[in-house]
């Protein structure tokens, strides 16, 4: 089998490859090796790369397989991992200077659950520095091309897990969500991209952003690849006290996410899987701010819901147009505390010049951070800050607490909602960085998903005027993520786009 | 002008659970530095807390004992600034909805009111190199052994009056803690730590003045002085007129006054807000009635019983009970049969006494309860005499061993019979002729020479009562007029 | 309005050194950004509850139970200064 017959598949087809024994888990992890080392330069996805641990993994796994076990979930799957999640022998930078030479002891949960999987883990992939922005351009290190047009943005945070598997250099990618930060990116590179229910995926060992907002998820170029990959990574860590127990998942998780499930789905036909559901299409999301070459296709895709049999009705999230608000003051305040702990004493870059300790914090910090960081640290300080607290962080908490009564009163009749992911398609590099405002709009649609601690997810659904895809978003009930992805899937099995798939072979 | 103390007392009690209180390093003595750290009471990037439950009970317990009421619902909150010994640059604790609320402590027959208690983590250990403290130190060294031990700080009121207030205050809060096991509550070695609050106002105002707060005060006793010792700073500034300027003062155990702290900085602002990676607790009534069930009977308890029951002074049920070992040893003597009183005595007086001089805590005597009961059982049988019992109780704390072998032993049975003692006090009276004569004429105080004697020759084994009858028999009549 | 001082405060609170130059370039963006927030003045949140968690569990807690870490030398790896087996920081002044 040539080595370029193996990049762009699906879970599925690389395991019947493996079953048959037409190849390997070496022979796929060389040849999504030797893709990166072809086209990562120019693409910019990858951080670091962890190709000999991944070899040995993949040898590792060839013989346990050859010795007639089981194959397991993403068993010869390579996988890319975002720069803020730990992993042990490599760096974890979080695209930031003040982590430079950070080699973390331990890993993530959901690195470890890919280890147990059988994926093999290529690489840390790029982001905005400690995943606060919308583009990947605010990365210390180096800019990520979209995929698809590389004078485009990819997306962020998440932009270098997202241009990873748009590019075929892997098969699945991790990224967190924040503000969309794994919806974002996926709908800018034509991708699937999830973010769960909060408290479906560990957050131990995700270098935390915003804590009560933050989700790890997967990229995938479909449906059931992202399905298998959040059922890999998800599950109960004690290590974790925001992170579901078993038996809430067991009492409220229905339908389960569980392979069967997913190879259930993965076998029907889009009206199967799209029948009778109740689907809400949010009016604030599709209305003023949204570019009109994103709602054409939004609204096409939302016929194509109804053809299939889905109702498809016009529902309000009233207090909508606040989310950027509440989201800018609550996650930045929580991060201006989260990212106190980068001092300089017990680990990462510090000044050692300065001669005394405030000093020391001042140089590190200023020598280690970026524009953007400082940016959203004064802002979430000055939101906390003794007399704009009540003003600011509490009101902010108030109406984060009515955004969410306003899904859950649309969840009493519907059993899901739709808008656009974005509210535009990529953008090309540097035409928001000026702005701050601006940059942080490309979430307006993203971030109530986060607010609510909704499981969400993005899939492509057509072409903006500049032929950069257009991704739309499916927003659901808490601990409905298996019901989701089955309706993700109907939806992409009507839409039968191949933009990506397309775009690697023509490569 | 005539001015009241009021002062306020904060403690950070170090709560003695196996681990600490957001993760799993044990809590136990460290050999070394950084020894007993992880990931999480390090700071490190991507990690998360997760709460020990002991902890959360022992808040519970200590509530009880406090008399508080326990909340339905509390949180966490971080409490954010920067030191080298915060390692996420946010403390985590309670500041809105603490678990314990209000409560009190009796003390000298008052309730001393408590604000509130809540838990919360401990910062690592700063070591200054180069010099003998902060300043002028070349550098500092940190050791995180000490990050995240769980603490419950408990605040009282502004409602002690005076130093030796705020020193008995204190150790009957020690004492407390101590009763149910919650923490060593040992000051010097730093698991019982306190600040004071301290201001004036004229006597009868309501409105307080403004309070200084004190701190880095080592011993009840430093507590006691430092107390004073500000009140009369405060007091001399006022009679001239003079502002309190707001501020933390620091003790100085060997100038014997408080300095301001160099830098005051402007107020920190903590920029308190929940703690978003640990869910609430909501503490059922049950839970606290569990807790509440595995209470011990608790100091004021027992004072209040032993007055009641056993008929003690109050003096002395305080003093039985400012241990709970000397307690429990009291307890565990009664259930062996032993005289309620005769016990307190032994151990209000001589015992004590010897503790005080060996420098021993009690639980390092060797003395136990049933030697007790036996002693009190050899003295009431009239084995021995109460002088010999004495000594023997000195001999069984530094020693131990059996009272019964070692009256036989060493020969300290008392002398009853009349004969040997009748012999022994002719003797005296046939050598003391003068001395008879003169008590003969009228000087009855010499029947205690003639006794002591008498004791002298049977080595102070012989029975008191015995001397005193045979003498009553044996003696002369006295001459009236 | 967040005015340069504001910023510098908040700088200082947050251990961050600003230029002149960058006080008054973020005091104009953060400036921004804040006016864009006083959208939520004229939101209703009467008798709202602020919400700290998106999920409703409580009393999430772990048994006292010692479990032993990695040792010192793989903890202490990333240190940038050490003195023996302590963290070393520069003296400490106000």
């Amino acid at each position: 089998m040539s080595k370029s017959q193996l990049i762009g598949r699906t879970i599925a087809e690389l395991h019947s490859l493996i079953k048959a024994k037409e190849t390997s888990c070496l022979e796929i992890t060389e040849a999504h090796i030797e893709a990166i080392e072809k086209g990562d330069e120019r693409l910019g996805a990858f951080l670091s790369y962890t190709f000999d641990q991944a070899r040995a993994a993949a040898a590792h796994w060839d013989e346990r397989l050859s010795n007639g076990e089981a194959v397991p979930l993403l068993a010869g799957v390579p996988v890319a991992i975002k720069d803020n999640m730990c992993e042990v022998d490599t760096r974890t930078t979080c695209g930031s200077k003040i982590l430079e030479n950070f080699v973390s002891p331990y890993r993530a949960y959901a690195v470890e659950k890919l280890h147990e999987a059988g994926a093999l883990i290529l690489g840390k992939t790029n982001l905005d520095e400690f995943a606060m922005g919308s583009s990947t351009e605010h990365s210390a290190y180096k800019v990520t091309r979209n995929p698809i047009d590389p004078d485009y943005v990819p997306g962020g945070s998440s932009g270098g897990s997202a241009a990873a598997v748009g590019a075929g250099f892997c098969v699945t990618a991790l990224g967190s969500d924040t503000g969309g930060s794994i919806r974002q990116p996926a709908s800018y590179c034509g991708l699937v991209g999830m973010k769960p229910t909060y408290g479906m995926v560990s957050r131990f060992g995700l270098v935390a952003f915003a804590s009560s907002l933050d989700q790890i998820g997967p990229f995938a170029r479909n449906v059931e690849d992202c399905a298998l990959t959040l059922l890999a990574i998800a599950g109960h860590d004690k290590r974790d006290s925001t992170c579901l127990s078993q038996s809430y998942r067991d009492q409220h998780a229905k339908p389960a996410l569980t392979k069967a499930f997913i190879q259930e789905f993965k076998s029907r036909s889009a009206e199967e899987n799209l029948k009778g559901k109740r689907i809400g299409i949010i009016k604030e999301l599709i209305g003023d701010g949204i570019d009109d070459d994103v709602k054409a296709p939004i609204l096409k895709a939302a016929a194509l819901l109804e053809k299939c049999g889905a109702r498809v009705e016009e529902v309000s999230l009233p207090h909508a147009k606040y989310a950027l608000s509440v989201y800018y003051l609550v996650a930045t305040a929580e991060a201006s505390a989260n990212l106190a702990r980068f001092d300089g004493v017990r680990y990462g870059h510090r000044n050692m010049d300065a001669a005394e300790l405030h000093a020391m914090y001042y140089a590190t910090r200023n020598e280690g951070f970026g524009a953007e960081v400082k940016r959203r640290i004064m802002l979430g300080t000055y939101a906390l800050s003794s007399g704009y607290y009540d003003a600011y962080y509490k009101k902010a908490q108030q109406v984060r607490a009515l955004i969410t009564a306003d899904f859950h009163k649309i969840f009493e009749n519907f059993e899901m909602v739709v808008s656009p992911t974005a509210p535009s398609a990529a953008f090309k590099f540097g035409a928001k960085s000026d702005d701050p405002i601006q940059m942080y709009m490309s979430d307006i649609a993203s971030i109530p998903a986060n607010l609510a601690g909704l499981p969400g997810i993005s899939l492509p659904c057509g072409l903006a005027d500049s032929n950069m895809p257009v991704g739309i978003q499916l927003v659901g009930r808490p601990m409905s993520d298996a019901s989701l992805l089955q309706a993700a899937q109907g939806l992409e099995t009507a839409l039968d786009l191949k933009l990506v798939a397309e775009k690697i072979k023509s490569n | 002008m005539a001015l009241e103390a009021v002062i306020g007392l904060e403690v950070h009690a170090q709560l003695k659970t196996n681990t600490k209180i957001f993760c799993s390093c044990p809590t136990a003595f460290a050999a070394s530095e950084n020894e007993q750290v992880c990931p999480v009471c390090l700071g490190m990037p991507g990690v998360l807390p997760v709460l020990n439950k002991k902890a959360v009970e022992f808040g519970i317990r200590t509530g009880l004992a406090l008399n508080s009421k326990i909340a339905e619902t509390c949180r966490f909150d971080r409490k954010n600034y920067f030191y080298a010994d915060l390692p996420k640059g946010y403390q985590i604790s309670q500041y809105e909805k603490p678990i314990c609320l209000g409560g009190y402590i009796e003390v000298n027959g008052r309730k001393v009111q408590i604000h509130r208690a809540h838990l919360e983590e401990d910062a690592g250990k700063l070591v200054h190199a180069g010099a003998a403290g902060l300043h002028c130190s070349d550098y500092s060294k940190v050791d995180f052994n000490r990050s995240s031990m769980p603490l419950l700080e408990i605040v009282s009121e502004p409602d002690l009056t005076s130093p030796e207030e705020a020193r008995l205050y204190l150790t009957e809060l020690r004492n407390i803690l101590r009763y149910i096991e919650v923490c060593d509550g040992n000051l010097e070695e730093g698991s019982f730590r306190c600040d004071a609050n301290v201001s004036l106002r004229p006597v009868g105002q309501k409105e307080l003045g403004t309070k200084t707060e004190i701190k880095n005060m080592n011993s009840f006793r430093a507590v006691q002085r430092a107390i004073q010792s500000e009140i009369e700073r405060q007091t001399a500034l006022i009679e001239k007129g003079e502002r309190i300027v707001q501020e933390t003062r620091l003790w100085n155990e060997a100038e014997g006054k408080t300095h301001p702290m160099r830098s005051k900085e402007e107020a920190h602002d903590y920029r308190y807000f929940p703690e978003p990676d640990l869910m609430p607790l909501t503490i059922s009534r049950q839970w606290v009635e569990e807790v509440r069930k595995s209470l011990p009977e608790l100091p004021a308890q027992r004072r209040q019983r032993y007055q009641s029951d056993l008929g003690l002074s109050s003096e002395d049920a305080a003093v039985l009970t400012e241990t709970k070992e000397l307690s429990d040893f009291f307890e565990s003597s009664l259930a062996l049969e032993a005289p309620a009183k005769a016990v307190a005595n032994w151990l209000i007086g001589p015992a004590t006494a010897y503790l005080k001089e060996s420098k021993k805590e009690f639980c390092q005597t060797a003395l136990t309860p049933q030697n007790m009961a036996d002693l009190c059982q050899a003295v009431s049988s009239g084995k021995v005499s109460s002088t010999i019992a004495k000594q023997l109780l000195l001999d069984l704390m530094a020693e131990g061993g059996d009272v019964a072998k070692l009256i036989e032993s060493k020969g300290l049975a008392q002398v009853s019979d009349e004969g040997p003692i009748k012999a022994i006090l002719q003797e005296v009276l046939d050598k003391s002729p003068s001395q008879l004569a003169d008590y003969a004429s009228g000087k009855v105080k010499l029947r205690q020479y003639f006794f002591g004697e008498a004791m002298k020759a049977l080595k102070g084994k012989a029975n008191p009562q015995v001397i005193n009858k045979l003498l009553d028999e044996m003696l002369p009549p006295v001459a009236a007029g | 309005m967040i005015s340069i001082k504001d910023v510098q405060h908040v700088a200082k609170l947050a251990r961050l050194s600003l230029t002149e130059d960058e006080s008054r370039q973020y005091a104009e963006q953060l400036s921004r950004i804040i006016d864009y927030f006083d959208e939520l003045k004229s939101v209703d949140t009467e008798g709202v509850e602020p919400m700290s968690h998106p999920i409703a569990a409580v009393n999430v807690l772990r048994e006292d139970e010692v479990c032993p870490s990695l040792p010192r030398e793989v903890l202490m790896a990333n240190a940038p200064l050490r003195d023996g087996n302590f963290f070393r920081v520069p003296k400490i002044g106000e």
